[in-house]
């Protein structure tokens, strides 16, 4: 089954020609068939391809495909690599991408371009796929810039929006900041070690032939592209405007696949990571402060969607403080426990959004329980499961990475906590405001409200049992018991650093946790549930500190102000000054000195005979005086 | 003899063209240069199983007195410069379907009398006859550009005649330099490009400099690469579609060819003094021209400008001299003809059903047209060197070249990575995406001729994106051969 990796992408790449040569002339019911069974197809492969791997006692399969470019030393096959880590990636993009897939035939449903969504989801998947895939680098690479091309497209999805067409163009722009460091990290990665497959690159790294300060600037190197793609500081300003999107890619793309990938990047490249403590040390600084600084900007924004794209930055942050502290597979853990239950959240919201008819502020919602049962049910478990509750799934992965990390330093553990302490709190805030209260909408929009066809609540109940269960994998092993995920992962961890704290601490690490979320919950419950205390309708109504950052902290005005007019103002002034008026200047003024120069000369040519005479004259003097002396 | 017929077929195929009337021409036209691409063929399938092979080789005596030979042949990256000319011949003549063009016998004779002078340049094998196409090559486009031009074209069709003109001497210059200095053995003086090699190395470093500068100030101009530039973006957009597409598609590349073929490995000292003095051109080009791009409203102008940009790419990979540089060159070159034609027939289609190629006064034509709005955003994925688009080949492996070369230079470079994406998706923006404007109510459909050729495009964009393996294996032996020559 491994020999036949390739059908894993070939499935969706069918499913994108098809949607994409003749999807208008299908059916809704057609076209949505193809894109999702085409995902479950993958899917099913995917599942039977982790159950002979781990059945196998060879971990690491490789699969050529063909030569892809060759130049001198530089050899990159297309070739797939099935290992641990890939095949879990698999099941997370093709399942999870499944559900959503047959989620988005309900919620699109009404949309004039359906098939095109469908088009634009398969291609998606058949890029991650390749992302998490490939066998060297450059293939990653292929995906990378792939799944971003993707994640283009759908956020200008609804492409007659100027403000939706400039938050793509934004993704992708600040996407390519990240490739660029990307690209330079494979290319030194090449030079250093000749080759860019995986197997020889990490085997040659370990052996120490390459100088620290080279490892510290390829980890570095592709630290950049995972900060453009996993939106980390400074990168993360494309993700909250790639709300833009409709909400099932804002769960597919920018929560539970597209943007997991830096994590992707830095497990699979681990070993430059734990051969470099100052890599380290970044990645887990920029995961700290991505976490806390997300998580306080989500703490006050009104949109649904907002809220959740900003806890995505929030918890990728997590993941990279996880990185960074060398808990690599603890980071894949909440990868995976995040895929569950922020698809869920998202996908909840858009069930919300849904039966609102399109609204999406908080403030004008509350009391939507009764009226949408299951989404409400489905998103309470979600919404407990980020908070960190047991024994819901983020809970398990949550204390994994926060354990870690207090080994390594407290400071981040503080700073990861007190994320956590915050994410609790503004998620219970939207939970609140959204079911619970009195309805804030109009007559209209509450005479409507209804709950969304099956479609949309079977991938809701699925993924919600997931977000609830999900924990198994990765059971405490000081509880006694066994954490099969670090187990898993294992084989491609390069230096291992078991744990070194007592079950003393950990238990008390871990009870303070639990505490921590309860006063945060139940803070949030007392101002939101019981005292009924909604956010300021208006802006004018906002604290200055409080308008600051709802305004996220004006990071997108700096930017603005520092990148974006200086470029534009550098660009005018090369245009209109240097270009036309100097270069083009020079070459014009020497045309004309030409001119002048022959004007001056042509007076030479006089016509009178005495004046040539007595020029060959002096002519004939001037030659016998040069030859005489 | 192969490589003969190629030669001389465009020049008969121009004559008959020439003696046409009406609508006849374009179709004679294109019949005869989908031909010449079929003996393009041939030669490509010959050089493939018997490189050696003597149909590929011809070398007659000229002007023996001055040891001039019509001396032509052909090595990988010579064969994929003729691929690409033969190639995108049919498709500019296919693109000229809809503009009806004043005496189009002349226009359409004009083009393949072109076709001949650019094949002669790439399979050139004596330097005089070397300088002979490439003069050649100029009278054509100069006439294309002055007689079906746009506003104002002959002042700016003076101006590029005369600045390309000033280059080409001083590249005579440097060739009559390296020919009094052949024979040294022998006493036989030649034009051979193997003599000229010869010739070369044995000079010293100021001989080479003087050399050096006066033959790549041709070949900078030609490409051109900053400061040598300006006379590009006026022609550019001044000159008919289809001149401008043989400007860029093809006639730059004999700037980048020669840098390979007639410069590189002639002077080699003077390189290792004055390569940092282009290099540091070729790189800042990049970025200003990204920089200029971004501040254009009229599109066609644009592209003129990201085609200095990525021509410095190429420049900056070739004098950086070594396997990955040399080899994405090349491939970059075809890449880069490919695309430029489709987006200076976006630009041609966008005018034609608009009347203007104002970026802000367009918008929402995807709205009108979907298709064309899938044709674009291919050939712009192209241009921004995409994976698996035929872009990312080339500009991998030039960075990487340049890479190796310095790091921060290739940093530097790499930055029109992100520059590129800012001009390309803002136009796209401005022109395909957002509400229905009045301008672009009636865009309506694409024509067939303009289908055909987008479509032609877009499959080589992706096919040689996914699959450039016949690239690699042409150009791969060659670069490695260029290279050990050197040793």
């Amino acid at each position: 089954m491994i020999k036949l990796i390739g059908l894993v992408p070939l499935f969706p790449l069918i499913g994108f020609l098809i949607n994409g040569f003749i999807g208008k002339k299908l059916s809704k019911g057609v076209s949505g068939a193809i894109g999702s069974f085409s995902i479950l197809a993958s899917f099913v492969v995917s599942l039977l391809i982790f159950i002979e791997l781990n059945g196998s006692a060879q971990k690491s399969h490789v699969v050529d495909l063909f030569s892809w470019i060759s130049s001198g030393n530089l050899q990159v096959p297309f070739s797939f690599l099935v290992d641990p880590l890939s095949a879990l990636f698999l099941l997370i993009i093709t399942g999870i991408g499944f559900l959503i897939h047959v989620y988005s035939v309900g919620y699109m449903h009404e949309d004039e371009g359906f098939s095109r969504f469908f088009t634009y989801l398969n291609l998606f998947v058949f890029f991650m796929l390749l992302l998490v895939l490939g066998n060297n680098y450059l293939i990653m690479f292929v995906g990378w810039e792939g799944v971003g091309l993707c994640s283009y497209l759908l956020i200008g999805f609804w492409f007659k929006n100027t403000a939706y067409n400039n938050a793509a163009k934004k993704a992708f722009v600040i996407n390519r900041i990240g490739d660029l460091g990307f690209l330079l990290g494979i290319i030194l990665i090449f030079f250093t070690f000749n080759t860019i497959s995986y197997g020889e690159v990490f085997k040659l790294a370990n052996t120490g032939i390459a100088a620290q300060g080279t490892i510290t600037a390829i980890a570095l190197l592709l630290f950049i592209g995972a900060m453009g793609k996993s939106a980390q500081i400074p990168l993360y300003t494309w993700l909250p405007d790639a709300m833009a999107g409709p909400t099932p890619v804002s769960a597919l793309i920018h929560a539970a696949t597209m943007v997991t990938a830096g994590i992707y990047m830095i497990v699979r490249s681990n070993i430059f990571y734990s051969m470099s403590d100052v890599a380290s040390e970044t990645v887990a600084v920029v995961g700290a402060a991505t976490a806390l600084f997300a998580a306080t900007i989500g703490m006050v924004q009104t949109d649904i969607k907002k809220v959740l794209a900003y806890s995505t930055v929030s918890q990728l942050g997590l993941m990279f403080l996880a990185l960074g502290a060398g808990a690599y597979s603890s980071a894949v853990f909440h990868v995976a426990t995040h895929a569950f239950f922020k698809a869920l959240l998202f996908l909840g919201a858009g069930s919300v959004i849904h039966a609102m008819g399109g609204e999406q502020d908080i403030r004008k919602m509350g009391a939507l329980k009764k009226a949408l049962p299951v989404t409400f049910f489905t998103m309470a478990i979600g919404t407990i499961a980020i908070s960190g509750i047991p024994p819901f799934s983020g809970f398990f992965s949550k204390d994994e990475i926060l354990a870690h990390v207090y080994e390594e330093n407290k400071l981040l553990w503080f700073i990861g906590s007190v994320t956590s302490m915050l994410t609790a709190f503004y998620m219970f805030r939207m939970f609140y405001l959204t079911f619970f209260g009195k309805f804030r909408g109009t007559h209209e929009q509450e005479h409507h409200l209804h709950e969304s066809p099956k479609s949309m609540t079977v991938p809701l109940i699925v993924l919600a049992i997931l977000a609830a269960l999900g924990g198994v994998m990765g059971l405490p092993e000081f509880w006694g018991t066994h954490n099969w995920i670090a187990d898993y992962l294992s084989p491609l961890i390069y230096r291992k650093n078991p744990s070194i704290l007592s079950h003393e601490t950990e238990w008390v690490l871990m009870g303070l946790a639990v505490a921590a979320a309860a006063v945060s919950i139940y803070t949030a419950y007392n101002v939101y549930r019981k005292n009924n205390i909604l956010p300021a309708a208006k802006e004018e109504d906002m604290g200055g500190a409080e308008r600051f950052v709802y305004h996220k902290y004006k990071v997108d005005e700096f930017y603005e102000a520092v990148i974006t007019k200086p470029l534009n103002l550098i660009s005018e002034a090369f245009y209109k000054f240097f270009d036309l008026k100097i270069v083009d200047g020079i070459v014009n003024g020497t045309g004309q000195a030409v001119n002048w120069f022959s004007e001056l000369i042509r007076k030479l040519q006089t016509g009178n005979i005495g004046f040539y005479i007595l020029a060959m004259v002096a002519g004939i003097v001037a030659i016998l005086f040069t030859s005489l002396f | 003899m192969l490589t003969g017929l190629l030669i001389i077929f465009p020049l008969i195929a121009a004559i008959l063209v020439f003696l046409t009337k009406g609508k006849t021409a374009r179709n004679a036209a294109l019949v005869l240069s989908v031909l010449e691409f079929i003996i393009s063929l041939l030669v490509f399938y010959q050089f493939k199983h018997n490189p050696g092979a003597k149909e590929l080789l011809l070398n007659c005596t000229w002007i023996e007195s001055l040891g001039i030979k019509f001396a032509v042949g052909i090595d990988g990256i010579s064969l994929l410069m003729v691929m690409l000319t033969t190639f995108l011949v049919p498709l500019i003549i296919l693109s000229s379907y809809k503009n009806e063009y004043d005496k189009p016998n002349s226009f359409y004779g004009l083009i393949l009398l072109m076709q001949m002078a650019l094949v002669g340049v790439f399979i050139a094998n004596d330097g005089f006859l070397f300088y002979i196409f490439w003069e050649l090559a100029l009278i054509p486009i100069y006439f294309i550009c002055l007689l079906w031009g746009g506003e104002d074209r002959g002042r700016i069709t003076f101006k590029f005649f005369v600045y390309t003109l000033l280059g080409s001497l001083f590249m005579l210059v440097g060739l009559v330099f390296l020919y009094q200095h052949t024979g040294g053995a022998t006493g036989i003086k030649s034009w051979a490009l193997n003599d000229l090699y010869a010739a070369g190395k044995n000079l010293s470093l100021y001989q080479q400099s003087f050399v050096f500068w006066s033959i790549f100030v041709a070949f900078a101009i030609k490409m051109p690469i900053f400061p040598f530039h300006t006379w590009q973006p006026d022609t550019y957009v001044t000159a008919p579609t289809q001149g401008t597409m043989l400007l860029s598609g093809i006639m730059l590349k004999m700037g980048t060819f020669g840098l390979i073929k007639w410069l590189m490995p002639i002077v080699p000292l003077a390189l290792a003094k004055w390569g940092n003095t282009a290099m540091m051109m070729s790189v800042f080009g990049i970025i200003y021209a990204s920089c200029i791009a971004i501040a254009q409203k009229d599109y066609k102008r644009l592209i003129a400008y990201s085609s200095i940009a990525h021509v410095g790419l190429i420049a900056a990979g070739i004098l950086a001299f070594n396997q990955q540089g040399l080899q994405g060159a090349v491939i970059q070159m075809l890449g880069h003809g490919v695309n430029v034609v489709g987006l200076f027939l976006i630009a041609d289609i966008l005018f034609r059903h608009t009347g203007t190629r104002n970026i802000d006064s367009l918008g929402g034509i995807r709205n009108v047209n979907p298709q064309f709005a899938v044709l674009f955003l291919i050939v712009l994925l192209g241009s921004v060197a995409l994976p698996l688009t035929n872009g990312f080949v080339g500009e991998f492996l030039l960075i990487s070249g340049i890479y190796k070369y310095g790091a921060w230079t290739a940093a530097i470079a790499g930055l029109s990575v992100i520059l590129g994406a800012v001009y390309m998706l803002r136009s796209y923006q401005n022109i395909m995406l957002g509400e229905v404007k009045t301008s672009t109510a009636g865009f309506g459909e694409l024509a067939k001729s303009d289908k055909a050729v987008l479509i032609i495009v877009c499959a080589a964009i992706i096919a040689f994106g996914v699959y450039p393996k016949p690239l690699n294996d042409v150009t791969e032996p060659a670069v490695k051969a260029l290279l050990e020559n050197l040793k």
